[in-house]
């Protein structure tokens, strides 16, 4: 099984590519293949080299730690099959994020983003004051679709949207504005999440490409959060328009 | 003044810990080697054990603690357990409030399902992903402080050792940046340790690739006493993997899943059979050992291979999709099968510390101001967890800490030095000189995998004594190999082969009061099982292992129980519980 690895020493340098062969096992994954490299790391052309780096954790596609562009697309290397891959296979970074070395890239935009749009409960109070509010069963199964996004970055590395010249934060956090409006206390506070995504990089900075559905690994239904929150934001801007 | 504390882990005893100090009004320094939300407590899936009884069981905290304390075969100090228990409830309405997405009853309450070792639907959850939610509930929690400007963190770093003063007190942390390799000292009036299990010493665990339980060794060698390290939980039911063993949630069994192999052409509910009083839903050494013994014994495994099965196609597939979707994916995703069809081939993998570092009731090490919470800690679970106990245990272990944090840092303020961890500091870059100018002969990841093989081997399931004896004498041997390890990677920029280099000495240093820890210990309880010792023997053996770190190899000595609660009985899952009630 040969692998083209994209590498890139650090965050100025340029990149380069690197080729290493490894025995083809089918239960292999693409995170298993880097652990077999790095335990002998010679490339193909014979030459030894520094083991590649990566970022990997759960190795349960449940973290987001481990997601590459693989063969083109992006996705958790953990749960790439080695007998669904083409031979040979290339590996690179993620392009919409800072490359901190290697394979490894700098996600922190996205956990920016959380904060930049309240995304949490905002609780009285850590202690016990009794049980939450109810809540039926059909929200809670849909709202759980959105509670399972690991801000792994699919989305955003496949939005056309996001890149050098606009400031659009992504299709994950409009997922996370809208799932905070299904807990009855998220609800009461909609207002200041919504706000936050009408300014620039904000929910109007959806071109509607829907490539975000398509990359999900957890098949979140991003463009219905996206449909919701841009309803909102209308007519809350209808509703500045006249009340301000 | 307020206070200024140190955290070290970002999963769930991190994150409350953080929590629950930062809204105490106090300063947070929150290290974590992963952004926070990539933790290893995502991987936790079945869910978090609270006696909130809505079911009509006559559940209560009280049963909650006796069921604990018996599935823990009477190990655990029993006070702390008791308010464990009786805290459960109020942190699984917490989260509730906090967002989580449990699952719910028609009426809109919450829904709970059963987990092994009780009879009770007493486990919250939130599909097959609770670990992922309750850790994110927590995660969006610290952020809000974090804005506010009471947490500041620092992914990417991490903790290399606690600073001490004069005294030998805990002052803050060194820690190093996984990027630049710098190298710096942060003060800090406490310093909270919560930083996971020690996964990766068996190489191929259930555990995630940051659980080298590295911090708690650095700990261990500055002093700390490390608890009860030969009680590991090898969970029953887990898929085999190249890089690791992924774990199929008890949530399987407690939604109704069976475990079965053939036996005379016809399938063998073992379990079932076995255990009538539990049947599938025993705890996890119990049900572990059986599979054990049908493999290895009886030559059962399905297809010759050490494998049994693990099936919930009689159940409907769309409570399965409600209520276990993660879990099946994981199965799908890895292997290819749909096991809404076909039964899932699983076998017993590591999966958990009940032993790590000494703490007392206030969750405070033998070092003063140096705290641990969460899988690192030995305090909660005895020789064996039940499922669904250990997201409640980090919970409350932070909780627990953080006043005492608190307190600790105004009575013993650091007084602004700065300078303190200077000395450390220094010792810290010269130890990473000599790992940057290694280059002998070895692989640091092909020692890793030896050390791996060989623990998974001979100190899991079942121990012998000169077993054990020979794996320390390898243990020993690698750390000799250790020394002739040479670098591929020669950078100074984000050089991960040289930090997992520290890791695996760290690792080495912790399997050894493991292994040893086991071969003191000459006795079978919980997960701890020697056929040559098969019994339960509370004369000699109910006491806490003690093990003390020193040049010439860990000193152990031994600590009383606290069984002033619940008098130790005989744990049977053959029969009821108060039928061993009643024997005692």
């Amino acid at each position: 099984m040969v692998l083209k690895i994209k590498r890139q020493d650090d965050p100025n340098s340029s990149a380069y590519w690197e080729e290493f062969e490894i025995p083809y096992k089918a239960h292999h994954n693409v995170v298993s293949m880097l652990m077999e490299i790095r335990q002998n790391p010679v490339t193909r052309g014979g030459k030894a080299v520094s083991p590649p780096v990566f970022h990997a954790n759960c190795l349960e596609e449940v973290c987001g730690a481990c997601t590459m562009v693989i063969n083109g697309r992006v996705r958790q290397a953990c749960s790439t099959i080695a007998s669904e891959l083409p031979n040979p296979t290339t590996i690179e970074p993620m392009t919409k994020f800072p490359v901190i070395r290697d394979l490894w890239v700098d996600r922190e935009k996205m956990f920016d983003n959380l904060k930049k749009v309240h995304s949490w409960i905002p609780i009285d109070g850590s202690y016990d004051l009794g049980p939450g509010p109810r809540l039926d069963s059909d929200t809670q199964q849909f709202a759980y679709l959105f509670s399972r996004c690991m801000t792994c970055g699919c989305c955003v590395e496949a939005c056309p949207q996001v890149n050098s010249h606009s400031k659009f934060m992504g299709p994950a956090v409009m997922g996370q504005v809208y799932l905070m409006s299904q807990h009855p206390t998220g609800k009461m506070h909609e207002d200041e999440r919504i706000e936050a995504v009408m300014g620039d990089g904000g929910v109007a900075d959806c071109g509607n490409a829907q490539n975000c559905v398509e990359v999900c690994p957890k098949n979140i239904p991003l463009t219905t959060a996206i449909g919701w929150v841009g309803r909102k934001a209308s007519v809350k801007w209808l509703r500045d328009l006249f009340t301000k | 003044m307020p206070g200024h504390h140190i955290v070290v882990g970002g999963g769930l005893a991190g994150l409350t810990t953080a929590m629950k100090l930062a809204e105490q009004g106090e300063k947070v320094d929150l290290f974590s080697i992963v952004p926070v939300k990539r933790s290893h407590s995502v991987c936790a899936q079945g869910g978090i054990n609270g006696a909130v009884n809505t079911k009509g069981e006559g559940d209560s905290p009280m049963i909650h603690f006796d069921d604990t304390i018996y599935g823990g075969d009477f190990l655990a100090d029993q006070p702390p357990v008791k308010g464990m228990c009786e805290a459960a409830p109020g942190i699984i309405y917490l989260f509730d409030r906090m967002g989580v997405m449990f699952n719910r009853t028609p009426e809109g309450l919450l829904d709970f399902r059963r987990f092994g070792g009780t009879k009770h639907h007493r486990t919250a959850f939130a599909g097959a992903t609770t670990g992922q939610q309750l850790l994110y509930a927590l995660d969006e929690q610290v952020r809000r402080y974090e804005a506010a400007g009471l947490v500041r963190k620092f992914e990417a770093w991490e903790m290399l050792s606690y600073i001490q003063d004069e005294s030998g007190d805990c002052k803050g942390i060194c820690a190093i940046d996984n990027r630049s390799m710098e190298i710096r000292a942060f003060p800090g009036d406490t310093v909270m340790i919560a930083t996971g299990g020690p996964g990766l010493i068996y190489g191929r665990s259930t555990q995630s690739l940051v659980n080298t339980g590295s911090a708690a060794s650095a700990c261990f060698q500055q002093g700390a006493i490390y608890a009860n390290g030969e009680f590991i939980q090898v969970h029953p039911t887990a898929v085999p993997g190249e890089d690791k063993n992924r774990l199929i949630s008890e949530s399987i069994r407690g939604e109704g899943g069976r475990v079965w192999t053939y036996k005379d052409g016809k399938p063998w509910y073992f379990l079932e059979e076995m255990y009538p009083a539990y049947g599938n839903l025993v705890p996890r050494d119990i049900a572990t050992r059986a599979i054990h013994k049908v493999v290895y014994e009886m030559g059962l495994g399905v297809e010759g291979q050490p494998l049994v099965f693990l099936d919930v196609s009689h159940i409907d597939p769309a409570v399965l999709n409600a209520k276990v979707a993660g879990v099946l994916e994981i199965y799908e995703k890895f292997v290819g099968q749909d096991p809404r069809k076909v039964p899932m081939k699983i076998f017993p993998a590591m999966h958990y510390s009940m032993g790590g570092l000494w703490v007392d009731f206030k969750q405070q090490t033998n070092i003063k101001g140096l705290f641990a919470s969460g899988e690192c800690e030995y305090q909660y679970h005895g020789a064996n967890r039940l499922g669904a106990n250990s997201l409640l245990s980090c919970i409350y272990a932070g909780m627990v800490s953080a006043p005492v944090m608190t307190d600790y840092a105004k009575a013993h303020p650091n007084g602004g030095n700065e300078r303190i961890g200077e000395q450390e500091v220094v010792r810290q870059r010269e130890s990473f000189d000599k790992i940057f100018k290694m280059s002998g002969r070895e692989n640091v990841f092909a020692i890793w995998r030896e050390l791996g093989d060989i623990m998974t081997e001979n100190v899991t399931v079942v121990r012998y004594n000169d077993k054990l004896k020979a794996t320390d004498a390898k243990i020993l041997e690698l750390k000799e190999r250790w020394g002739n390890i040479g670098l591929n990677d020669r950078g100074k920029w984000a050089n991960t082969e040289a930090l997992f280099v520290r890791h695996l000495w760290n690792m080495l240093e912790l399997a050894r009061p493991i292994t040893l820890g086991a071969l003191n210990r000459n006795e079978s309880r919980g997960a701890h099982y020697k056929p040559e010792f098969p019994e339960r023997d509370d004369a000699n053996f109910l006491k806490t292992t003690m093990a003390q770190w020193s040049s010439d190899g860990p000193r152990f000595s031994w600590a009383p129980v606290d069984v002033s609660l619940i008098k130790p009985r005989p744990r049977r899952y053959d029969v009821e519980k108060s039928a061993t009630m009643k024997a005692a």
